[in-house]
């Protein structure tokens, strides 16, 4: 399971993807040609989730909640609301939250039942986030998860796990890292990755800033 | 269904596999095969919760068997057909040979900025709602064979109302076909020793977000 999406290896998995590739472009023919969809309009689809949505903008969601105290209470009181307020984004589908960690408090955001995230946020889930060992272990052993990603938490901090069992999606707004006092939203958003607003990382500490 | 999809506590899958630097996709089917099933939920084919159904119902060995988009594909397969949008022969074939069935809508480009935006699944409430933020909850022991978003392993529960989150489309009825039937949504936090036995990490708690129809008074 654990390589099922190494393409790059064409002896891996190569029955596969060539057998995918003839199947979807088939179905892709079919369906065009009965005038259901507009390959066009596919491409662009394609287009939007490999360029414009994607973990930069939850960055710079995060950055401004660290940076203005009124825009993260707003945030915590209605993430749908906030994000959208900030015309950074378009397109936030309704039912967003956001969940804080704190010294005593750790968020992890799961989908056990298949793949919720909350993709206007962090573009496209990873292929770790959607398969079989994630999904199973992050709602009973999340420390155990959290070690494979090499982050060790003080064994006192709550752990709280959010399975996305419905249509309302998480994303986990992390504590700003120390010896950031003055930074600028931009400076502060090259510190938060992807996995951090999953709650399966850290934001970059201060000398790791780009 | 107490499906293969069902994963929440299961053992023996593994370690997970952080990927370096990985790509939106691993290869062109994969974003093909993505705005193909975008496509089809858009133009009204089939809806969210048919969907996840369509995966659901994919035989366990050839859920395990396929990456997440290879599922994709099968289950895109399965519903054109089931809903008479294509025949087998079509597929084989790769190409139409019969007349298209009528939808109410194409998907243009000019459409696609919009399509990208989630829908929204709040609806007017039937009722007031029956929980109030702090009650105790028993989650019920059900085992439907067809759709349901309460995980096996929170079943027969007691947690806790943590918030309310509005009424929203009831997925066990929507996958079916049988109506939106909307219902009030709450947040249920679990203790990780109600869910996984007295040796669990005191530390963990685990919430859901559970449709009412779900929930008993504890």
């Amino acid at each position: 399971m654990a390589h099922d999406h190494d393409h790059d290896d064409p002896h891996e998995h190569g029955s596969e993807l060539s057998e995918m590739q003839l199947r979807v472009r088939a179905l892709e023919t079919v369906l065009a040609e009965k005038g259901y969809i507009d390959p066009a309009a596919l491409d662009l689809i394609v287009e939007e989730f490999e360029t414009r949505i994607g973990p930069h903008n939850g960055a710079r969601v995060v950055a401004k909640a660290w940076a203005d105290p009124a825009f993260k209470h707003a945030l915590i009181e209605d993430a749908t609301k906030a994000v959208r307020s900030l015309g950074l984004i378009n397109r936030v589908g309704d039912h967003l939250i956001a969940v804080e960690n704190t010294p005593k408090l750790h968020n992890v955001i799961v989908c056990t039942l298949c793949s919720c995230y909350p993709w206007e946020v962090l573009g496209l889930p990873p292929v770790w986030y959607k398969a079989a060992p994630y999904r199973s272990r992050a709602v009973n052993d999340p420390r155990g998860v959290l070690a494979d990603f090499g982050l060790k938490l003080p064994a006192d901090t709550q752990i709280r796990v959010w399975d996305s069992t419905a249509e309302t999606r998480f994303i986990v707004l992390p504590m700003r890292p120390q010896g950031t006092e003055g930074w600028s939203e931009e400076k502060l958003a090259t510190l938060v990755t992807r996995d951090c607003m999953i709650g399966t990382g850290l934001p970059r500490n201060s000398a790791e800033a780009a | 269904m107490d499906g293969i999809h069902d994963m929440g506590g299961m053992h023996g899958f593994g370690k997970v596999e952080p990927e370096l630097n990985e790509p939106v996709f691993h290869a062109a089917w994969e974003g093909r095969c993505l705005a193909l099933n975008r496509a089809m939920g858009v133009i009204g084919a089939w809806t969210i919760d048919e969907g996840r159904s369509g995966i659901e119902e994919l035989p366990p060995q050839v859920y395990l068997a396929h990456s997440y988009y290879g599922k994709w594909a099968l289950r895109l397969e399965k519903m054109i057909i089931s809903r008479g949008l294509a025949g087998a022969d079509e597929i084989a074939a790769g190409h139409a040979l019969h007349p298209a069935k009528s939808m109410k809508r194409k998907l243009g480009v000019a459409d696609v900025p919009g399509t990208l935006t989630r829908g929204s699944f709040g609806r007017q409430p039937p009722a007031p709602a029956r929980f109030k933020v702090g009650e105790r909850v028993r989650t019920k022991v059900i085992h439907p064979a067809t759709h349901t978003r309460l995980p096996r392993y929170t079943r027969g529960r007691v947690g806790t109302i943590e918030a309310l989150r509005g009424c929203h489309v009831f997925p066990d009825t929507s996958a079916i076909g049988a109506g939106e039937n909307p219902q009030w949504l709450y947040t249920v936090v679990f203790e990780g020793r109600e869910l996984w036995g007295e040796n669990t990490d005191p530390t963990l708690t685990v919430s859901i977000d559970a449709f009412e129809p779900y929930l008993d008074a504890a």
